[in-house]
């Protein structure tokens, strides 16, 4: 399985990168939301994971924008995010998040959330 | 290394950049010419920070953060104006945020009590949106020592903050405690239209429901209405499945967390006599999704497509345009977990210095082999010769190539500056901002990592020597406020980092004082005012009484000097008085290899670096004029030009030749002063690979290194300013240079 990544930060990337690849699966990282449209319009994914806060296009944006894909609009998109307040998990839903993991993520609760928003 | 350990100096070194973005934007507020993608890039810069050490279960690290970051959530939210206080306020908090990664970093703990004063007014600032009026707040919260990655399942409650995990359970009550062991649970499930809109999938759902223990499922399709009014994605099915499980009704609402809000969804515990019978009409998950599949419910745009569906996307029937399964269905390039979508490679620095080495061999081998083919009479336009060009084109393109790998902007060195601004002001009570230009200025790694002392040393000087205190500046009709300008520039092959402050100047008649008291200076001297400036850079001209421990920390500048000139740079400085002081350094952009004129003096072989040179020429007698008992002047087109015996110099002979017997080079030096060189003959531009003298043999004045050329031969590369500066101080001795020729 594809697994795109999308987060500003390097060290989330890395330790995404870690937990994804251990688990099996194919992953393919992006810096921010412009990037992570650009990678997936190359790419493909089966499964996206995105951060919220990103400079350029953030992840409410990014989702949108891959939803408003034909391409895309069935690729399950979790939100990988610290944010607490529940307004901004509401507000990637709305986005058309699929579903959501939270920071710090321990590889097991990473690895389950994928498994329940992809076949 | 673990990969653990290694994302963990990742996330330090990520941490570096983070809080250079942090102070850059504060800086940027502090201006008054930030705008809200500032405020966001402040608060993304914590946010990171944050959200790694998280990862890492550096909890004080967290704990810190997170006040800081909810107090940038509230500026960013527009809760709260950033103003001049609350930017001093969040400068100071950067600061504090900067020792808290250091102490994380080192495995030490930050200081309690500056990290407890500072949350407490941050929080006050947060809670009241004003500057705190006592910093006695409550007692810190303990600060907890780094923990291991697992530990992180146990958070702390601190400062109000809550744990962010709390969001991966269900937000549901706490269950029950399980007594009783396997329950039977009757779940109804209605997918909404907009579960299928956020790419969930009822089937994936229902599998999770499966996992708990076994199910019974059954589902009504009554909804359905007729294929000409039926939308593709709405939701017209209604499911309802009898679980069997020994765990509680959270573990069977986390299953559907994810839709929450998206669908019809009930809960309800069948009596508990009911908990084992299992019907045979109930659907295994298997025959529910290939039901699924056969859903009338859905129709792909293009009707009974023969395309095998693939397995996966046969639960995705709800969903029905065909063209999501053809995207997933398409492979990704092979490589595409290596696919170099990240822009950076990690390499081990000692590799990129082999290659460095190597090149600058592959350099010297290349040049000799050139000499070799022009000496068995090649003519320049034979095959070997012009095949011969060819290599050297392409071994400068490596050249360039390998020495941008090790190229870096300065940032990472102007970074530190603003705190250091910031601790020196506030320690010798002046009042000072700092200006920044041309951090983005590359220059290489080896040389940035030696910029930092020097630089450090310099703002020191500028805040503690060169401004005035507020009263002084405000009785002189300056602003309050002093300004240090801190600049890097390319400037002639070389790096020049400016240091500028708009001070009192130096204070020359106290210098030459000094100088003289020290004796360091004969009490009759005549010096200019650029002479006298630079008598501080002398050993020994230690200004005792002025020398605070800020910035003279036990070196003074003549350390600072010698460590400068040992990378090749010069240091000067240039002063009005009442109007401020410019230190100015420069440094060569590489300290690995140079383009120069090879030039023949008293039967040496000499390099001339290149960017020094404006002009080559060869003097009339006419143009040639004495200037008292020893020296002379070049007429050169407008102007005059003092003439610099290169051999005399450097002690190769006591005469100089005439010059209009030789050849002339018209230098610039860094001030820009113009000399004209005298060599006996050219023999051509040369790239050397620059060997360090000092390191071979001993530091030589007016030279600046040596380098091995083309047929084996040593031949020293001379530093043209301090070779004209020596020529400027007759009255000092110079020492013979003689190398062995082989």
């Amino acid at each position: 399985m594809n697994i795109l990544t999308v987060d500003d930060s390097r060290t989330m990337r890395d330790m995404l990168r870690m937990a994804l690849v251990k688990a099996g699966f194919n992953v393919v990282a992006a810096v921010d939301g412009e990037h992570g449209l650009e990678v997936l319009s190359e790419n493909g994914a089966d499964v996206i994971i995105t951060d919220i806060n990103m400079p350029k296009l953030d992840g409410f944006g990014f989702i949108e924008r891959v939803r408003e894909d034909h391409n895309h609009r069935a690729t399950p998109i979790l939100v990988l995010t610290t944010e607490s307040d529940p307004s901004k998990k509401d507000r990637a839903r709305r986005a058309g998040a699929t579903g959501w993991i939270v920071k710090p993520f321990h590889p097991d609760k990473l690895i389950e959330a994928i498994r329940r928003v992809a076949a | 290394m673990d990969e653990l350990e290694e994302i963990k100096v990742t996330f330090f070194q990520e941490c570096d950049e983070l809080l250079g973005d942090l102070e850059a934007g504060l800086l940027i507020l502090q201006d008054g010419t930030g705008d809200a993608e500032t405020v966001n890039s402040v608060f993304r810069a914590v946010h990171s920070v944050k959200g790694g050490a998280g990862a890492f279960g550096l909890d004080a690290l967290v704990r810190y953060a997170h006040v800081f970051e909810t107090l940038m959530d509230a500026v960013r939210a527009g809760r709260m104006s950033a103003e001049q206080e609350l930017v001093r306020v969040l400068l100071r908090a950067a600061d504090v945020l900067a020792d808290q990664v250091a102490a994380a970093r080192a495995g030490s703990l930050p200081d309690e009590a500056a990290t407890a004063s500072m949350v407490a007014e941050l929080e006050t600032w947060i809670s009241g949106g004003g500057p705190a009026t006592s910093v006695e707040v409550a007692a810190p919260a303990p600060v907890v020592a780094p923990a291991a990655i697992d530990d992180t399942e146990g958070d702390d409650v601190d400062f109000g903050f809550t744990p962010m995990k709390i969001e991966m359970i269900s937000l549901e009550p706490e269950p029950e405690p399980e007594t009783a062991g396997a329950k039977r649970w009757t779940v109804v499930f209605k997918p909404s239209p907009s579960l299928y809109a956020k790419a969930n999938e009822a089937g994936l759902l229902l599998r999770e429901l499966a996992r708990l223990g076994p199910v019974e499922t059954t589902v009504d399709d009554s909804a359905i209405p007729n294929l000409d009014v039926l939308d593709p994605e709405g939701g017209y099915l209604t499911w309802t499945v009898h679980v069997t499980t020994d765990q509680g009704e959270d573990a069977i609402r986390e299953a559907f967390e994810f839709v929450d809000g998206d669908c019809e969804l009930s809960v309800t515990a069948a009596p508990d006599d009911d908990a084992t019978s299992a019907e045979d009409d109930g659907f295994d998950i298997a025959r529910l999704l290939a039901m699924a599949t056969a859903e009338p419910e859905a129709p792909a745009p293009i009707p009974l497509s023969l395309d095998p569906l693939p397995t996966p996307q046969a639960a995705t029937a709800d969903v029905a345009p065909a063209a999501p399964a053809v995207a997933a269905q398409r492979q990704p390039a092979p490589a595409a977990e290596h696919a170099p979508v990240q822009a950076t490679i990690r390499v081990d620095p000692e590799r990129i210095d082999r290659l460095i080495d190597l090149v600058g061999e592959l350099v010297i081998n290349q040049s000799m082999l050139a000499q070799r083919v022009s000496a068995h009479g090649f003519a320049p336009s034979s095959d070997v010769a012009m095949g011969l060009d060819e290599l050297e084109q392409l071994t400068r393109a490596i050249q360039d190539s390998v020495m941008a790998i090790r190229a870096q902007p300065v940032k990472s060195v102007f970074q530190r500056m603003p705190r250091l601004l910031r601790e020196v002001a506030s320690q010798t009570r002046k009042q000072a901002r700092l200006v920044m230009e041309g951090e983005n200025t590359e220059v290489d790694k080896t040389v940035i990592e030696r910029l930092a002392e020097p630089i450090t040393h310099m703002l020191r000087n500028a805040i503690d020597h060169g401004l005035e205190s507020p009263e002084e500046r405000i009785a002189a009709g300056k602003p309050a406020e002093g300004t240090v300008r801190l600049a890097a520039l390319h400037r002639g092959g070389r790096i020049v980092i400016e240091v500028q402050d708009d001070g009192k100047g130096i204070n020359r008649p106290r210098v030459r004082q000094i100088a003289i008291d020290k004796g360091l200076l004969a009490a009759d001297a005549q010096l200019t005012d650029e002479e006298t400036d630079n008598l501080i850079f002398l050993p020994g001209f230690s200004t005792a009484g002025v020398v605070s421990d800020i910035s003279g920390r036990g070196v003074g500048m003549d350390v600072v000097r010698r460590s400068v000139q040992a990378l090749g740079g010069r240091i000067s400085i240039a002063s009005t008085p009442g109007a401020g002081s410019v230190f100015t350094l420069s440094l060569p952009l590489t300290l690995a290899v140079l383009d120069g004129m090879v030039v023949d003096v008293a039967g040496q072989t000499l390099v001339i670096p290149l960017t020094a040179i404006i002009e080559s020429l060869r003097p009339k007698p006419e143009e040639i004029h004495a200037l008292g008992s020893q020296g002379s002047v070049l007429a050169v087109r407008e102007t005059y030009v003092r003439l610099v015996d290169i051999g005399k110099v450097l002690g190769f002979r006591e005469t100089p030749t005439p010059p209009s017997d030789g050849v002339v080079l018209l230098v610039e030096g860094e001030d820009g002063s113009r000399s004209a060189l005298v060599a006996d003959a050219i023999h051509g531009q040369r790239q050397v690979v620059i060997k360090s003298l000092e390191a071979n043999y001993r530091q030589v004045e007016g030279i600046a290194a040596a380098t091995i050329l083309g047929d084996g031969r040593v031949a020293l590369i001379v530093d043209v300013d301090a070779l004209v500066a020596v020529r400027r101080e007759p009255s000092r001795p110079t020492e013979p240079v003689l190398i062995a020729a082989e």
